[in-house]
């Protein structure tokens, strides 16, 4: 699989941008063409925020269209709701099942929809729930939960996990190495129970 | 080597390479990178301006002194550099001169959808619009060539897709470029009547030879294919398009002003059904119009938002994205909000508490719009709250400034708001200013700016002090208060806006986001003592969210700040973990 088109969702402050940046930095080192497009200014204060990561031998457009996605890596259950419509019938899905309310939530305004997991499992039987902010926890750090979704995908693609530990490790300043590479394979070797 | 940048870092790395010597802007989603990526480069003096205007002086000065100088901004920024720009296209450069000028398609993060080239077009000016990384970078060195070549300003054109998207850049050295000598010229350089006059003529010239330029530029290419589709297209647009027509003809327009004219007749002549694609206003199709060549381009394509290859396949092949899925279930819109912390929340808790009218600015600050805040009545461009509050004084009569009042963030007030500020007091108006003052540019991303005492390059310097400053121009009352401090602020604006006088309350707390703010640890609800009053939800805190009928604090978001305990009148909000 040469050709790779990926979507990473979630909340503005939530870390997208770097694991678009690792995404990028593995396309770079598998020698691929890439382009990535990335959400900067206001949406980042909170709102709702997407990144394209795509990958091939020439890539074009740096978006991601309706049913392209191979790979729909979602940060947040509602965000996942939200572009779900992104994600190939057979692409990898993969949903924290964190849930932060929008403000049209928090003033009553609008209804956070339940069981969203199960709903998308009944379109998509290979969606993945990761408590992934559990996991960062459990590392020390909750601002780790995007390592922890980077190891859930990459298991999930025939990359060389080698290849995915050298990007990160590129990417995140020393100090914070350690952690984010323990938080990186506790979400590659997470298995979700059914 | 390659590298994979940012469109602005790859516009960054092309004014390294060209061998700029001054760097200057005032930070603008989606431009602010160029300036911050400039800055990490010793070869090149780079600056925060307190506005686009005084940033462009700077480099026209720098060019006119003989260094190749440039100045990046927004696409409403342009606006704000417009005046210097149009007379700098009479009088040329000396080293070379270039503008970055980043629209905003679909307003991810700007007040309106401006298309540069309209503007460029009246000042004279030719502009360069890349498509992808490896392009700014390169269009950004030819340009500085073409500045030197025409004697003229350039612009770069660029939109938040290019400027944010990252893609491979194969990097170069920096060339060693010699100062040009500095002449003195007043018949170029002095723009009165006498000269100016002279010179424009010499303008309308350039343009022609311009237009010979895009002809016969390599930056306007054909890419011949099947010849029944012909593109016309630039910028992210090619992109897009190359997607739905991997097999049509393209004609890609890397120069988009002035328009290689030869080159679209030879190419229109060609290919049977000709289509043009571009973003916002039909600048390439009018050209074509004009020149009575028949294109399909805005009768089926938006003049309104962004464009996608979706777009583009739907509204002109009418190809539309089946739906694969059953899932019909209604999304709640996420809008951005004010941070957990955010000092503004307690300014406009107090602001809505005393139903005042709001004059609004540009910042973070604009998000008190939103519900359940909902405090600022308006929002037009740079520094506008202070003239707005004013008029609004002078049109209602001095009881409309009873309750009335301005906010505006310190660097907006630096860039435009001072002047607005002597407005008032010149003529005799006794408005209040709010100013927000954060210690930070915040919605760009966390800039320096002259209130925050360093430079760009992290250098101390002097600091503006915003209570002298506004009591040097004659404000009288000039209050400093912590709008975290809810009774005291909210007594410090009852005071202010009765004062028959102008005066400035300066709400003073740092951004949340910055590093040095500590956080406390996050907060939690005693369900014992709530008595869901709902009070706390009020203050519109996204980590305050009332799960069916009881009221929680989602610690992964709240920083502790405090805020909601002040609000709380049964003492049911405590530290994680039982009262301290």
């Amino acid at each position: 699989m040469i050709n790779r088109s990926i979507m990473i969702v979630g909340v503005g402050g939530q870390g997208t941008l770097l694991t678009s940046r690792v995404l990028g930095d593995v396309a770079v080192s598998l020698g691929l063409d890439v382009k990535v497009s990335e959400v900067h200014g206001m949406s980042q204060r909170g709102g709702s925020v997407v990144t394209y990561v795509k990958m091939g031998e020439v890539v074009y457009s740096p978006i991601v269209e309706k049913n392209e996605a191979d790979i729909l890596l979602c940060f947040e259950q509602l965000e996942a709701l939200r572009w779900i419509d992104y994600a190939k019938k057979d692409g990898s899905i993969i949903v924290n099942s964190q849930r932060i309310d929008p403000m049209p939530v928090i003033t009553g305004k609008a209804v956070y929809p339940e069981n969203i997991i199960d709903k998308i499992k009944a379109d998509y039987p290979q969606a993945i729930s990761v408590p992934a902010l559990d996991i960062a926890r459990s590392c020390g750090n909750i601002k780790a939960v995007n390592m922890v979704m980077i190891g859930v995908m990459a298991k999930h693609t025939d990359i060389d996990r080698d290849i995915w530990i050298k990007a990160i490790e590129r990417n995140v300043k020393p100090q914070f190495i350690e952690m984010n590479i323990k938080a990186f394979n506790m979400g590659y070797d997470f298995e979700e129970v059914k | 080597m390659k590298k994979l940048l940012l469109g602005n870092e790859a516009i960054a790395r092309g004014v390294y390479e060209a061998g700029v010597g001054v760097a200057t802007a005032y930070p603008g989603t989606p431009s602010t990178e160029i300036t911050e990526c400039i800055a990490q480069y010793d070869e090149i003096f780079a600056e925060w301006a307190p506005n686009e205007k005084v940033a462009l002086e700077v480099a026209i000065g720098a060019s006119v002194a003989g260094a190749r100088s440039c100045c990046s901004m927004k696409h409403v920024g342009l606006n704000v550099a417009a005046d210097p720009l149009f007379t700098a296209s009479y009088t040329g450069v000396n080293g070379g001169l270039v503008l970055f000028v980043a629209d905003d398609p679909g307003m991810h993060s700007s007040q309106n959808e401006q298309d540069t080239r309209i503007i460029a077009r009246g000042a004279k000016v030719p502009v360069l619009e890349p498509s992808d990384s490896r392009e700014c970078k390169e269009f950004t060195k030819i340009a500085f060539e073409i500045s030197e070549e025409f004697d003229t300003p350039v612009i770069v054109r660029l939109s938040t897709r290019v400027s944010h998207s990252r893609g491979l850049v194969e990097l170069n050295d920096r060339i060693n470029y010699e100062l040009k000598p500095y002449v003195k010229n007043p018949a170029k350089y002095v723009m009165m009547p006498g000269y100016a006059k002279r010179r424009h003529p010499l303008v309308e010239e350039r343009m022609k030879k311009l237009r010979e330029y895009s002809n016969n530029s390599g930056l306007n290419r054909i890419e011949w294919g099947d010849k029944k589709i012909g593109i016309i297209t630039s910028g992210i647009s090619y992109q897009y398009s190359k997607e739905v027509f991997p097999d049509a003809s393209f004609l890609k327009l890397g120069m988009v002003h002035p328009l290689p004219e030869g080159l679209i007749r030879d190419f229109a002549k060609e290919v049977e059904t000709l289509y043009v694609i571009e973003e916002l206003e039909p600048f390439i199709e009018n050209q074509c119009l004009k020149m009575e060549i028949k294109v399909i381009g805005k009768e089926l394509l938006p003049v309104i938002g962004e464009y996608s290859a979706g777009l583009i396949k739907e509204r002109l092949l009418g190809i539309k994205e089946e739906k694969l899925n059953n899932l019909n279930e209604d999304v709640p819109a996420r809008p951005p909000v004010l941070c957990p912390g955010c000092p503004h929340r307690g300014t406009y808790y107090v602001l809505k508490k005393l139903k005042l009218n709001v004059m609004g600015d540009i910042g973070c600050y604009t998000l008190g719009a939103i519900a359940p805040l909902e405090s600022v009545d308006t929002t037009v461009c740079m520094g506008a709250s202070i003239g707005m509050a004013h008029g609004m004084e002078k049109a209602r009569g001095t009881d409309a400034a009873r309750k009335t009042v301005a906010v505006i963030g310190d660097s907006t007030f630096i860039h435009s708001g001072i002047t607005g500020l002597i407005d008032i007091v010149y003529n005799k108006g006794t408005s209040t200013v709010i100013i927000l003052d954060n210690s930070i540019t915040g919605m760009t991303g966390h800039q320096d700016n002259p209130t925050t005492g360093y430079t760009i390059k992290g250098e101390p310097t002097k600091q503006v002090d915003l209570e002298k400053l506004c009591q040097a121009i004659g404000i009288e009352r000039v209050r400093i208060c912590d709008p975290f401090d809810l009774s005291e602020f909210e007594k410090v604006v009852r005071e202010e806006i009765a004062a028959e006088e102008p005066s400035v309350i300066i709400a003073q707390r740092p951004c949340a986001l910055l590093k040095y703010v500590k956080h406390g640890k996050p907060l939690t609800i005693n369900s014992d003592k709530c008595t869901t009053c709902r009070m706390c939800m009020r203050l519109g805190c996204p980590a305050i969210v009332d799960k069916g009928g009881h009221i929680e604090i989602n610690s992964a978001l709240c920083v502790g700040c405090n805020l909601c305990t002040k609000v709380c009148r049964f003492n049911a909000i405590e530290k994680a973990g039982g009262v301290e």
